[in-house]
């Protein structure tokens, strides 16, 4: 087990959850009673997702990314998990490289996260893969670009309707 | 689509010059929106999708439903196909200015006859930008542009939102600002189910539950419009604290409210709950089972009545919510009934919160004295130059907040409200997410509806409460 910091080893929930993903590179930024913050590579990312659900993580709240631009990797993409029966939340944090912005999709494990990658993918422009319908999901089908990038123009976007055209 | 339906569809128009699409090119191929005229070339009709691209229906094979999943999370008939030839498929189209669709809902339903085989929400056309927007404005400015996400319960968002920048602040809340919040965020708990009770008897055919609703929430509107000068997006619980101190006599008000929706209550029930027509119309509509909740992300009333017990404020207790004795109430169908059920019960115990709330408001200040965060009083304004300094710098600079990443979640009238800030210092948001707890609703929309009659649709869409400004956002 790669976690780190010694709270974790009395931890047994989020012992389950790490040990199961026994070769990831999982590092615990913060192990609260309530809350408990991961950093994971991409390519350990599912299986410490499937562990999560296995390991009692059986809600899905929430998924979204943030851009921090000049960073390396540009992109966090944070999945938020809730254990009703231990009253916990985890949240995976993955970074995402700029020169390849793509995410093995978890909308197999949690069928919640169909419209948060969706939503994702349309604001940042972050390939799922795997996902069954990656398609723009608030923004208009032909809309160009992914407006909530940091480098994306506020108010300078020709606006054209497919009706329009 | 898919190759075999496009086949099924050329071999029922045999004799018949119908142009592939594929073979002619994409710009030759006319799009099934447009109008035809006829006496033109025929277009190329599309049996299974009224548009395109994210808009299509996706073939069966390729649909993300439950059948994928199978196995692994849940187990539901959703998706399952029927044996029947796509020609005796009909999709149809219901909103986005349905007025059953509580705004701009779009739904795409894959029929059999009148029994719904698959069912598509198309949403984004509320879809305001808010998330960017926020990272526009300061803390200070902040609170007004959440709180006209969910324009139902405008003090959650509020809340949430002031909740998750103090955590990142790190200032102390006074008793007396918890217990404003508090009150007022139950209060608008009353009013929201109480919308919702009138637009539900609205849908499903009870009209005097719609005057009824409308009648009863404006008394409490009446009050929030007294304490902050709004009936709607009040801005009234800031960072720090809230805005103003509670009018004179706010009690007497409060009682008031109290005795109207209680008396209201009764009413209702006797209305409902044993009237055969929305009992017949709701019971068994619309279910969910825990598991499928627990999957799609659903929280609050629409979790609570499958069974689940998952109450933010009992889980992760904010804003001394913990003080005051409350019940969760529970059910056990995951129907529409059952919701129903919930909700009234949920007013009731928003109710006694507010009882509590009057009994116990303790005295002292509406707002953290921290002078970097909160604004000076007015009238220290004029006699110290410190105080005016304070003044101007938060209202144009606004005030900076540490470095960091936080999650918050509040129990808003339709789940758990989330809201991930992530703060680079400065006096605006890096990045400010919304978890919203209609979104995840309405994605579960399919689960709930496959195999009902076209009916149940309406009574399903309006038991589980969407609001789209809060799924849009």
């Amino acid at each position: 087990m790669a976690a780190s910091g010694g709270e974790v080893a009395d931890d047994p929930i989020l012992d389950a959850v790490v040990a199961v993903a026994a070769s990831a590179k999982v590092t615990v930024t913060t192990a609260g009673p309530v809350q408990v913050v991961v950093e994971v590579g991409r390519e350990d990312y599912p299986a410490l997702v499937e562990a999560a659900r296995a390991g009692g993580f059986e809600t899905f709240i929430d998924l979204c990314a943030v851009d921090h631009l000049a960073r390396e990797p540009r992109f966090d993409v944070v999945v938020n998990l809730l254990s009703t029966q231990h009253t916990r939340r985890l949240l995976i944090k993955v970074g995402v490289p700029n020169e390849d912005p793509s995410l093995p999709s978890i909308s197999m494990v949690y069928p919640g996260a169909n419209f948060y990658e969706r939503e994702t993918w349309d604001m940042f422009g972050i390939v799922f893969d795997g996902h069954p319908d990656l398609t723009r999901l608030l923004m208009p089908d032909e809309w160009d670009g992914h407006p909530l990038r940091k480098d994306y123009r506020i108010g300078s976007v020709p606006v054209e309707f497919k009706a329009t055209r | 689509m898919s190759d075999d339906t496009r086949d099924s569809e050329t071999e029922g128009l045999e004799g018949k010059q119908v142009s592939d699409g594929r073979s002619h090119g994409a710009e030759e191929r006319r799009r099934v929106h447009d109008l035809w005229v006829a006496g033109t070339e025929e277009p190329d009709w599309v049996a299974t999708a009224t548009d395109e691209g994210a808009q299509e229906m996706l073939p069966r094979e390729l649909d993300p439903g439950l059948a994928a999943q199978r196995g692994v999370t849940v187990v539901d008939d959703y998706g399952e196909p029927t044996g029947l030839r796509s020609d005796e498929l009909q999709i149809l189209n219901m909103g986005p200015q349905h007025p059953a669709t509580h705004g701009v809902l779009r739904l795409q339903l894959e029929l059999d006859g009148e029994t719904i085989l698959r069912s598509k929400p198309i949403i984004g056309y509320l879809h305001t930008g808010m998330e960017k927007t926020a990272e526009t404005l300061s803390y200070m400015q902040g609170g007004t542009n959440v709180t006209r996400m969910d324009y139902l319960s405008p003090f959650h968002n509020e809340l949430c939102f002031s909740l998750v920048v103090e955590q990142l602040l790190d200032v102390d809340i006074p008793p007396r600002a918890q217990a404003i919040r508090i009150l007022m965020t139950e209060l608008n708990r009353v009013a929201s189910h109480l919308i919702w009770l009138a637009t539900f008897g609205l849908d499903i055919g009870a009209l005097s539950m719609m005057l009824y609703g409308w009648r009863e929430r404006e008394s409490v509107l009446d009050f929030f419009e007294k304490v902050t000068g709004l009936r709607m997006n009040h801005n009234y619980i800031r960072p720090g604290g809230v805005a103003a101190d509670l009018p004179d006599g706010w009690e007497t008000d409060v009682e008031g409210i109290l005795e109207v929706v209680r008396t209201g209550l009764g009413d209702y029930e006797a209305m409902l709950n044993e009237n055969p027509i929305f009992v017949d119309r709701t019971q068994g509509v619309g279910i969910i089972t825990p598991a499928e909740a627990q999957a799609y992300g659903v929280t609050g009333v629409n979790a609570r009545a499958t069974g689940l017990d998952y109450d933010v404020r009992k889980a992760f207790p904010y804003s001394g919510i913990e003080q005051y004795e409350f019940d969760v109430p529970v059910g056990q169908h995951g129907d529409t009934f059952d919701r129903y059920l919930l909700r009234m019960e949920e007013i009731r115990q928003s109710l006694r919160i507010a009882e509590q709330v009057i009994e116990t408001m303790p005295p002292g200040d509406y707002r953290a004295t921290d002078r970097k965060v909160t604004p000076p009083p007015r009238r220290r304004i004029d006699e110290s130059m410190e105080a005016l300094i304070h003044h101007f710098k938060i209202f144009t600079a606004g005030f900076d907040v540490p470095a960091g990443e936080v999650y918050q979640a509040v129990e808003s009238p339709r789940g758990e409200l989330g809201m991930y800030l992530v703060s680079k210092g400065g006096p605006k948001p890096w990045r400010l997410h919304v978890r919203a707890p209609s979104f995840a609703t309405v994605q579960a929309l399919p689960v709930m509806m496959s195999g009902q009659l076209i009916a149940d649709v309406i009574a399903t869409l309006a038991s589980v409460d969407p609001v789209l400004g809060d799924v849009d956002r």
